[in-house]
């Protein structure tokens, strides 16, 4: 059972403390949620199937001693393990199936979509207000005085009342959100608030007001145009 | 007869001996319905029928399975002759007859492969003219020029086939066998254009443009030339030679592990060998024609584009990811297990390399399956600041995928030169520079890959799709185009060390190759549904809106069950054609 059989599942054990305990505190990060940390370690598993059975020799080495545990004759004491593991697999796929069916109280997982498709009447819509440098620091001041309570005044998603949302207002500094947007995509997030959002986005989810009904477009172009430039961005354009 | 005759009779009788009663009741039902003809002159005339279903199956999945069908073995059909032709090429060429009958053995698939082809064709031609018989009618009316071309294309396709395979044997010496090929390429020919017509109808279904007045070829002609026409009729023509050459692989694979004797072991591996290579030739370019595609639906449509890749179709590209992911894998397994078992003593001369190679594979997989938004409980997403990490979030990104993917190319490119040049020695006098060449640009390469991913969170989105993303590419074709025939030139004068074994690999290499196969038939269908559920509501975007009850996008949950049905009966029809085909060979072949 030791010897070439050891080395896998220490190597596996390695990789779970790495994602449970060393990913989480490095600074800047979080912990991983459960579905990361399995897709990764089934990653490990294959790779470590793979590798294993590259050649006969390797093959045998690492799966001789499974076989011989799960079949061979004579194996003395190891008897008892086997009649033991025999009995804890069905255990475990009826704990898992418990698990899986069993009336909880927690709520489900959640798989919300971030960035869901605009309606067609915003995709075409192009920024009309000319980039100058009065427009951009306009931009800023509405920015100021309506987004960064939330958003930040660095952009980063961290202003005082960001705390107090689940999820948090989105981080426009990072590289991962507006810059992969296109301005009319801001427009209509900005335009419709949260209630906006299709069922896949979750409205229910998002506090983002809906500023149609208290900023004119004109304003809400500027603050595009103030939010990119603040959070050094560009936005995804085609030419 | 007897007793019918016995009934009427009864009926007479009992007519005749009510005749005034009755008489009267047809009087007075007369009257009655008088003043319903003047209802019925008000009436008017019935509205054309948009949809029709079909009970408990529903329309939309019958649709979707036999159009799915339809398209995998058209997918079969079209790919397996270019793979067919080149072997003939080649054996014509070196003089290697093996590969002569490899292209024979390919080519009588096609005609039963070809026939079911067709016929699942007219089913969903019926089932759409049945069900949506007003998208029809609209598409006809735009295309039906090119459907008398497509139906011209479809006869001498057919007499192409023919003239093909019945001449096969007769057509071998010469100038003959000269024709012959030639024949294969205007199979090959015909074929692309009978891909690439039908491709029309359907990338206008989800990128249509504005048809301006004029004649009906004028017209057609605009809508064929739709922005997503030619990345899908590349993008399909590509996956189409992975899809010929996995099954090659697959049934090779079968066959192999039913093998009755050492001659049937050597050729079943050897033509494992070949259809696992035409495969990974295919897989290399597939993902920058993927690339191209979705760069041309996100530039026609912004909310098309955020569907597929952002919005609730973004999850399929996950699947993708996983999908595309074992395919590398199980196809570098094929090549390591090759270089193992077949080239003795290499063994222990490759299992480093092949250990790190698999390291960067797993890492770029593990890299490229992740999420931009993670599945997580209230409490992770807590933990998380939402659902995006704030570290791991950025290999949610194009810009990580595109590195990723261009690595894993790399990395399956150098298992395969690796392949090629186990169990020789090179002689060359500059065979030392030339390898340290080799090897700089293989670095050199990866290194550029992975700077330019970095450096594409930094710059605006259009400088990374246009600039950095199509260099990545170029840098890894640029390694392909080097490489390659440097090695060729090394190899020519190249001592042979050790003789490759044929049919020697463990039954594990044939598995590796039917899983190959499933996994791209799991990848097409997979992607089949999101080209076209990409269209959402609509069936011609923007312009016919889907007024069916079927107007909403089916969960994912059931549309993998969907894909996963179509995968298993396009299996089953492969086997009974395989199972067909191969009959007579059986019968022929002497019991060892």
């Amino acid at each position: 059972m030791g010897g070439p059989l050891l080395k896998p599942v220490i190597l596996i054990g390695i990789v779970y403390a790495i994602l449970k305990f060393a990913v989480p505190n490095i600074p800047g990060s979080a912990p991983l949620p459960a579905s990361l940390i399995f897709l990764y370690l089934m990653l490990t598993t294959s790779g470590i199937v793979i590798f294993a059975t590259l050649s006969g020799e390797s093959k045998d080495a690492f799966w001789g001693p499974i076989q011989r545990f799960l079949t061979g004759e004579n194996i003395g004491n190891l008897q008892v393990l086997r009649y033991g593991v025999l009995l804890l697999l069905p255990l475990i796929v009826g704990w898992q199936t418990y698990n899986s069916t069993a009336i909880s109280a927690a709520p489900p997982a959640e798989n919300r979509t971030i960035h869901p498709a605009p309606p067609g009447e915003y995709t075409g819509l192009s920024n009309p207000i000319a980039k100058t440098p009065d427009a951009i620091q306009q931009g800023k001041g509405f920015y100021a005085a309506f987004c960064s309570p939330c958003h930040g005044g660095n952009f980063d998603g961290k202003g005082p009342a960001s705390r107090g949302f689940n999820p948090p207002p989105a981080n426009f500094s990072d590289p991962t959100t507006i810059a992969m947007l296109q301005e009319s995509y801001l427009f209509w997030r900005i335009k419709k608030g949260g209630v906006g959002l299709p069922i896949e986005g979750m409205p229910w989810k998002s506090a983002m007001p809906r500023w149609e009904v208290e900023l004119p477009d004109e304003w809400i172009w500027k603050i595009i145009m103030g939010e990119y430039d603040g959070a050094h961005q560009s936005p995804r354009t085609w030419e | 007869m007897q007793q019918q005759g016995g009934w009427i009779q009864r009926l007479l009788r009992a007519v005749k001996g009510h005749g005034g009663t009755l008489s009267g009741l047809l009087w007075a039902v007369g009257l009655l319905s008088l003043p319903a003809l003047a209802f019925g002159a008000d009436v008017a005339p019935a509205a054309a029928t948009e949809y029709r279903d079909i009970p408990y199956i529903g329309s939309r999945n019958l649709v979707w399975v036999v159009a799915q069908l339809h398209l995998l073995l058209a997918g079969f059909v079209l790919g397996v002759p270019i793979f067919a032709w080149l072997c003939e090429v080649v054996a014509w060429k070196t003089g290697e007859k093996r590969y002569d009958k490899l292209a024979k053995e390919f080519t009588k698939l096609l005609t039963s492969a070809y026939a079911t082809t067709a016929l699942f064709g007219g089913i969903l031609l019926f089932l759409l003219i049945s069900f949506y018989p007003k998208l029809m009618n609209y598409l006809t009316d735009i295309f039906f020029p090119s459907f008398i071309v497509y139906c011209l294309l479809f006869l001498v396709e057919t007499a192409t086939l023919y003239l093909y395979w019945y001449g096969w044997d007769a057509m071998q010496d010469g100038g003959k066998k000269k024709f012959h090929i030639f024949l294969g390429f205007m199979l090959n020919f015909f074929a692309f254009f009978i891909m690439i017509v039908p491709n029309s109808w359907a990338t206008f279904q989800a990128s249509p443009v504005v048809l301006a007045e004029g004649s009906d070829l004028a017209r057609a002609w605009a809508a064929t030339w739709n922005p997503t026409w030619w990345p899908v009729n590349i993008h399909r023509l590509i996956a189409n030679v992975v899809l010929g050459g996995y099954i090659c692989g697959a049934y090779a694979g079968i066959r192999y592990l039913s093998a009755r004797n050492a001659e049937e072991r050597d050729h079943y591996d050897w033509m494992g060998y070949v259809g696992n290579f035409i495969g990974v030739f295919g897989l290399l370019p597939l993902p920058f024609a993927g690339y191209w595609l979705m760069r041309e639906v996100y530039q026609y449509n912004q909310q098309m584009g955020i569907t597929l890749m952002g919005g609730f179709l973004s999850w399929l590209f996950i699947l993708q990811a996983m999908l595309i992911g074992v395919l590398f894998l199980g196809s570098n397994y094929y090549f390591w297990l090759g270089i193992t078992y077949r080239i003795p003593g290499s063994e222990l001369k490759y299992r480093k390399p092949m250990l790190s190679m698999l390291l960067i594979l797993l890492l770029c997989l593990g890299v490229w399956m992740t999420p931009h938004s993670l599945v997580a409980s209230l409490e992770e997403a807590r933990k998380m600041g939402g659902t995006h990490h704030p570290l791991l979030g950025v290999f949610g990104v194009m810009s990580a995928k595109m590195t990723v993917s261009n690595l894993m190319i790399l990395v399956t490119f150098m298992s395969f030169i690796m392949y090629w040049r186990a169990g020789k020695e090179e002689t060359a006098g500059w065979a030392k520079a030339a390898k340290a060449v080799m090897n700089s640009l293989l670095v050199l390469a990866g290194i550029a890959v992975v700077v330019l991913g970095v450096w594409g969170y930094f710059v605006p989105a259009i400088v990374r799709i246009n600039y950095f993303s199509t260099s990545q590419v170029l840098i890894v074709l640029f390694v392909m185009l080097t490489i390659t025939p440097l090695t060729a030139l090394l190899l020519k004068s190249a001592k042979t060390t050790t003789e490759m074994v044929w049919g020697k690999m463990p039954p594990r290499a044939g598995y590796a190759l039917v899983l190959n196969a499933v996994m791209v038939i799991l990848l097409m269908t997979l992607m089949g549904y999101a080209r076209s559920s990409s269209r959402v509501h609509w069936h011609v975007y923007g312009v016919m809106r889907d007024s069916s009850p079927y107007a909403f996008s089916p969960a994912l949950g059931y549309a993998a069950a969907i894909m996963a049905l179509n995968t298993f009966i396009f299996c089953m029809i492969t086997a009974f054609i395989f199972w067909v085909a191969t009959m007579s060979d059986k019968a022929k072949a002497p019991h060892s």
